[in-house]
């Protein structure tokens, strides 16, 4: 780890100050994942900024009948937040999902969404990787790349968005509430990370001297009919080979809306409106789970030791659109498949 | 009292439970410096220059050493060689500009704190001159060559297995896994001046490291004393004094100060493993389920300095009979560290393939695979035809089978299932060598009744500070709060490494021994309190029973120690003995296990959840059931990882190993782990030692990934051949 001057901020404007005066600082809350890259020398900041004291801790309804949470609130209260748990039980379900007990206990809502990959190669400073080091070159492509991407990777970066309750969120339609240096401003969760591409070093569309404020959830929150559907390498504590998060609407039958995200399997969580569309009006029926399977990965593409995910992809989302028309959502303490 | 054989907590429970226990990485010193190490980024080739100016610029830094400027260690390969080092020449950190694998050390920062240290290894800048590397197992079987570990042929394995009703031959994979203790290496080395050091070091063997560090460093044995009373799991990683041990007096040596060195979890990768095996075996059956041939080879790998051999095939030959059986062992060397015996080292390996094996023939046969190995059931053991100093596999098979319900299983494949689930029934056997190495134990009791009992041995976490206090206990005949045990100091009566599933027996006769000599002196003691009840009593009519030397043949006729120890004007008595293996060749020795495994498997989706396991366990007397079963279990678990998590990852490309560490590199989490029985089969056995001991530390790994890997075949109807078994290899 390299020495770091620390700071601490005493309000949402003094946090936006310092940061726009360092241009190398990081924002530091549960650091559950930044104090890891800094141990292996990946993120190197000369300023870390504590922004735990912040006033972002709150769990606040919204107008138009929503929540909005604030960014310092931690994973593991959220997950337990009985509004949460009774409105959003896909998105407690996909918390509790992730990580440990002890690591959700630190983890905060905003840091969560600036989350890392967990390419081995990105966390090995002494092997090339575009995200930490633009132009040394992509190790993954032709190396070990069983945790990576299948959809919407690049010639430069294959990597994964490692985080559960990001693709809850992107299911949910959350809105990410921001401020910098020009003032507030809201981004779709949709909008919020990025594709690789050749800028693999850039995750989000968060400018650097911006701050999360808080993410709100719009008031549908499929609370009768949705599941958070993630498999791995073994049966906890592991990052998602695939994750499905779905959000269903019946109505007489027939599928009213239908949303889902899909995690482990792209640079950020993957939605895909066309394969959505696949169910709408739909009877929810396995064939039609099928056709929008086969829609969501028609332009997948694995590599040598990914390819696997295409089909384990294919088969969560049949399973996960099953979960959840029946209103039977996959158990995160019971790890048998529901 | 708590007597051999009945269950007891750990006497060292409270002292790790509340951070009493102190483990290498604890001990403090006056002016302590702190060490870390600077990996090498390449996998062969040298060191062409490096850069110390920025490290050595960071305030606090006191020095940096590399090959070039560190003090004199020794010369001769020779002289880096361990009490179990293998064939070839060790591994010498910072002796030279030579890189001979990826990560291997090049330089050492010292500074006044850890943080300190840490931050300037990352400055420190290392060139290389690069050359071409290879560490891809599969690439070098045209190169490899043979072993020469491996058991004499018999009979004529190849015509029998042409001539067999039903073959079956097939390639098991497994890939290299490392132990990952939660203690990462470390030593704690404190300067003593005048040329001592006392080295609080996390090793198996305190005096293996003791002879190491005074041979590489030229110094006095008794001026090198290495201590290591509380380990942190090893499970074979600490066998050999690795890199930290050796750098750690190093920087001592150069200061003249006392240094810490602690490894990180990624340096956790950077030295021995469980080496990656390609296997094939062979074997050819008559109709009614007999084997005619075995045959049984094993492609590992080792480095390009050493000669690291398991014993991997010889278990085919052991277990069951046949009479024809041939065994070949070759090694490829690649450019990578020297692998080290992990837990039931060629065992695990040999078993997983053969059991494999043994469950397709099975399949091959239309036999029930426990009905296969009840007719392949050997009494002696052919290898070297001799038969079994004891062998209750046939009680184990029966005991696990009933614990299970394995009668309820239906053979066919993909036939039983639960809701959306595949239910899949797996059994293999188990074996382990019941070894036993010298070693002396030292008792001293006080006339109080408090005794103490002393060896070198080190306590990596089986249990050894209670079997020692426990076998006193029973043989002293006090209570066992009354026995106090001190062991993991090389100034302590002889032991070797803490390993092999033989501290039990070593450590236990050796104690069982010496106790023999207290109680003679007890009762020559007693004979002399006035109106002694065991005026006449000769040694070996006495026992020591509730504190008091009684007589067998009247026990109302007894002195207590106290009285005796007085009569004799003595405040305490002092015993050491050394006991060893009583082997002469004519029977042999093994622990043995039958294991049974369920798994279940979403049909679809392919995730495999173990739900049950039985093993049942033969392995002589035991002495605590309690930490026995925690022995089992935690090799259960083990086994378990074998089967469908554990494989450390290489990039071929790079000859580096990218899945280093806790969060890539997979061992089963407590989600993955349900029922596990552990019975222990009754195995009275009066040869092999005095104690009748066979130990426990390996055989509960031993076959568990073949029994899984089994289940999951009776679930899917998929034969997986290489672990671990992910959900790729089983989609369908």
């Amino acid at each position: 780890m390299i020495n770091f001057q620390y700071a601490r901020a005493d309000s949402v404007a003094d946090a936006v100050r310092q940061i726009a005066a360092a241009p190398t600082a990081k924002f530091i809350a549960g650091g559950t994942n930044l104090i890891d890259l800094m141990k292996e020398g990946v993120e190197r900041p000369a300023r870390l900024i504590d922004i735990t004291h912040l006033p972002l801790k709150d769990v606040t309804e919204t107008a138009g009948g929503g929540l909005k949470i604030g960014a310092l609130v931690p994973n593991s209260d959220l997950a337990y937040h009985p509004a949460v748990e009774k409105r959003y039980p896909l998105l407690a379900s996909a918390i509790l999902a992730g990580a440990s007990q002890q690591l959700r206990n630190m983890a905060s809502t905003g840091g969560n969404l600036l989350q890392r990959t967990r390419c081995v190669y990105f966390y090995d400073v002494a092997t090339p990787c575009n995200k930490r080091e633009p132009g040394a070159g992509c190790s993954a492509i032709d190396g070990v790349n069983r945790q990576h991407a299948i959809l919407g990777h690049s010639a430069a970066c294959i990597a994964t968005h490692p985080s559960d309750m990001c693709v809850a969120l992107a299911m949910l339609e959350a809105k990410v509430h921001v401020t910098g240096p020009s003032g507030e401003r809201v981004i779709a969760f949709a909008d919020f990370h990025r594709l690789p591409g050749d800028t693999p070093q850039r995750d989000t569309n968060l400018e650097p001297d911006e701050i999360i404020m808080a993410v709100e959830l719009p008031a549908q929150g499929f609370a009768a009919n949705y599941t958070y559907l993630k498999l791995r390498d073994r049966l906890s504590y592991a990052f998602a080979l695939v994750s499905v998060a779905v959000g269903m609407e019946l109505a007489g039958g027939v599928i009213r809306d239908a949303r889902f995200a899909l995690g482990g399997v792209a640079h950020k969580p993957w939605r895909d409106p066309q394969a959505e569309a696949v169910l709408q009006r739909q009877r929810p029926e396995e064939e039609t789970f099928r056709r929008a399977a086969d829609t969501l990965l028609r332009n997948a593409r694995g590599f040598k030791h990914n390819a696997f995910k295409i089909e384990l992809a294919r088969r969560a989302l049949v399973r996960a659109l099953a979960q959840a028309a029946r209103g039977t959502p996959q158990s995160q303490a019971d790890k048998k498949i529901a | 009292m708590t007597r051999i054989g009945t269950p007891a907590s750990r006497v060292d429970g409270r002292a790790k439970v509340t951070g009493a226990a102190k483990y290498a990485a604890e001990f403090e010193a006056e002016n302590l410096a702190y060490g870390a190490v600077v990996s090498s980024r390449v996998a062969k080739g040298r060191v062409v220059g490096i850069d110390l100016r920025d490290a050595l610029g960071v305030e606090g830094v006191i020095d940096v050493l590399t090959h070039e400027n560190r003090p004199r260690m020794a010369r001769s390969k020779k002289a880096y060689e361990d009490d179990i080092a293998p064939g070839g020449a060790p591994f010498r950190p910072l002796y030279d500009d030579k890189i001979l694998y990826n990560a291997q050390p090049v330089a050492l920062v010292l500074a006044e704190d850890w943080e300190t240290a840490r931050y300037a290894a990352s400055l420190v800048r290392v060139d290389y001159e690069q050359e071409a590397h290879v560490t891809e197992l599969e690439s070098q079987r045209d190169e490899a060559f043979d072993a020469k570990n491996s058991p004499k042929p018999r009979g004529n394995a190849e015509k029998a297995f042409a001539a067999a009703d039903v073959q079956h031959e097939a390639e098991y994979w497994l890939p290299i896994e490392h132990h990952n203790p939660m203690e990462m290496h470390a030593a704690t080395v404190i300067y003593e001046g005048k040329g001592k050091l006392t080295i609080y070091d996390k090793t198996q063997g305190v005096q293996n490291s003791q002879a190491y560090v005074a041979s590489v460093f030229r110094l006095k044995q008794d001026d090198v004393r290495v201590i290591s009373q509380f380990v942190g799991g090893a499970f074979g990683s600490g066998l050999r004094p690795q890199y930290h041990l050796p750098l750690a007096v190093l920087g001592a040596l150069a200061l003249k100060r006392s240094v810490r060195l602690v490894l990180t979890r990624q340096q956790m990768f950077t030295f021995g493993y469980r080496p990656g095996t390609i296997q094939r075996v062979a074997l050819g059956a008559k109709s009614g389920g007999t084997l005619d041939a075995i045959m049984h080879d094993a492609l590992a790998m080792t480095s390009q300095y050493e000669d690291f051999t398991e014993h991997v095939t010889n278990w085919s030959g052991a277990l069951y009979k046949c009479a024809n059986a041939r065994y070949g062992h070759k090694l490829a060397r690649l450019d990578l560290a020297t692998p080290i015996d992990m837990r039931a080292p060629g065992g695990a390996t040999g078993v997983y393939a053969l059991e494999c094996a043994m469950d397709e023939l099975a399949v091959a046969l239309k036999l029930d695979p426990l009905e296969l190995r009840l007719r392949c059931y050997s009494d002696r053991d052919q290898n070297e035809g001799i038969p079994f100093s004891s062998k209750k596999l046939r009680e184990c098979y029966r005991q696990g089978a009933d614990a299970f319900g394995w009668d309820k299983r239906n053979g066919a494949p993909r036939s039983m299932r639960d809701g959306s689930e595949l239910v899949g029934w797996g059994m293999a056997t188990g074996i382990w060598e019941a070894m036993q190495q010298k070693a002396s134990a030292r008792i001293v009791l006080t006339a109080n009744g408090h005794a103490e009992v002393a060896c070198a041995f080190t306590d990596i976490g089986p249990g050894t500070y209670t079997m020692m206090a426990q076998v006193a206990a029973d043989r002293l005949g006090l209570p066992l709060e009354n026995v106090t045990v001190k062991l993991g100091d090389s100034t302590l009566p002889q032991a070797p490494v803490e390993g092999g599933s033989w501290t039990a027996a070593s450590a236990g006769n050796a104690i069982a021994l010496a106790c023999e000599g207290v109680r003679t002196q007890l009762v020559r003691f007693a004979r002399k309190v006035a109106n002694s009840p065991l005026a006449d009593a000769k040694p070996d009519d006495a026992a020591l029973v509730d504190g008091r030397i009684v007589s067998k043949q009247d026990s109302s006729c007894s002195v207590s120690i106290p009285d005796a120890m007085r009569a004799a004007n003595k405040e305490r008595i002092e015993q050491e003995a050394t006991a060893e293996s009583n082997d002469d060749g004519k029977h042999a020795r093994y622990t043995h296990s039958a294991i049974f495994a369920e798994v279940k498997i979403d049909e679809e989706l392919r995730i495999v959840r173990v739900t049950r396991i039985v093993n049942a366990v033969a392995a002589g007397r035991i002495i605590n059931p309690k930490t026995a079963r925690s022995q089992i279990l935690g090799g259960v678990v083990f086994g378990l990882g074998m089967a469908l998590h554990e494989e450390t990852q290489v990039d071929h490309r790079l000859g580096r190993i990218v899945n280093h560490n806790l969060a890539e590199y997979h061992v089963p989490a407590n989600a993955d782990v349900h029922d596990i029985e552990v019975i222990f089969v009754d195995e009275p056995d009066e040869i092999i030692n005095p104690l009748g001991v066979k130990g426990v530390g390996e055989i509960g790994v031993v076959g568990t990934a073949a029994a899984i890997a089994n289940a999951i075949w009776h679930a899917t109807g998929i034969r997986v051949r290489d672990l671990p078994v992910t959900v790729d290899k089983i989609l369908g």
